[in-house]
């Protein structure tokens, strides 16, 4: 059975955006290789912390939503482990709710960038 | 001595407050997610050093504080809320 998850991670703001990039290709890559499905994906760019994490004051937020079997959870967290660049991350079940909200807000933002 | 103290007179009419009635405000605007991506709203139910209000503080129900905990819990881990502060607000 596939659930929905949800998962940000903070990455180090000493990376250029090119490395970013390649970080988040290799998560996204890490979700679709063990049978997960990418629904909606988010960047929310460097932003402060509100407490200072191994000495840095600032980090890259990305949130990605996505639908996979509950096995590839573990892998997807020791991955975030084993990486450097990698400061927190956050990874939870969406009840379904949660998934109503986040459609919700997706089309809203839609119809906001339709209108402009 | 009985008497004296029927006699007493305020100067100002002791006020009886009327007890606004407390709500919760999930339930009345049927919010059912809690989004800890919003530290603005999760600000409501928190205090000045950043702790989660009590219930019979913000009136919000059983089911309701028990996912305000949790979002704020969330939003902690991601550095979105600070664990302590001063003078949040």
């Amino acid at each position: 059975m596939l659930n929905q998850y949800e998962t940000v991670f903070i990455t180090t703001p000493v990376l250029s955006e090119a490395q970013m990039k390649e970080a988040v290709e290799k998560f996204k890559g890490i979700i679709t290789d063990n049978g997960g499905e990418i629904v909606h994906e988010e960047n929310w760019g460097l932003k402060k912390l509100a407490y200072p994490i191994q000495k840095k004051s600032t980090g890259f937020y990305y949130l990605i939503e996505f639908k996979a079997p509950g096995n590839l959870i573990d892998k997807l967290e020791t991955q975030y482990r084993r990486d450097e660049r990698v400061l927190r991350f956050l990874t939870f079940r969406m009840e379904k709710h949660a998934v109503e909200y986040a459609q919700k807000k997706r089309t809203k933002l839609e119809q906001q960038k339709k209108e402009e | 001595m009985g008497q004296n103290q029927s006699e007493i007179r305020y100067l100002t009419p002791p006020t009886v407050d009327i007890k606004k009635k407390k709500y919760c405000r999930f339930k009345k605007n049927k919010i059912k997610y809690i989004d800890y991506k919003d530290p603005e709203f999760l600000k409501k139910f928190l205090n000045e050093q950043g702790r989660i209000l009590p219930r019979r503080l913000t009136g919000t129900s059983l089911k309701y504080q028990r996912k305000v905990a949790t979002a704020v819990k969330r939003a902690r881990h991601l550095a979105i809320l600070p664990f302590v502060t001063d003078l949040m607000k």
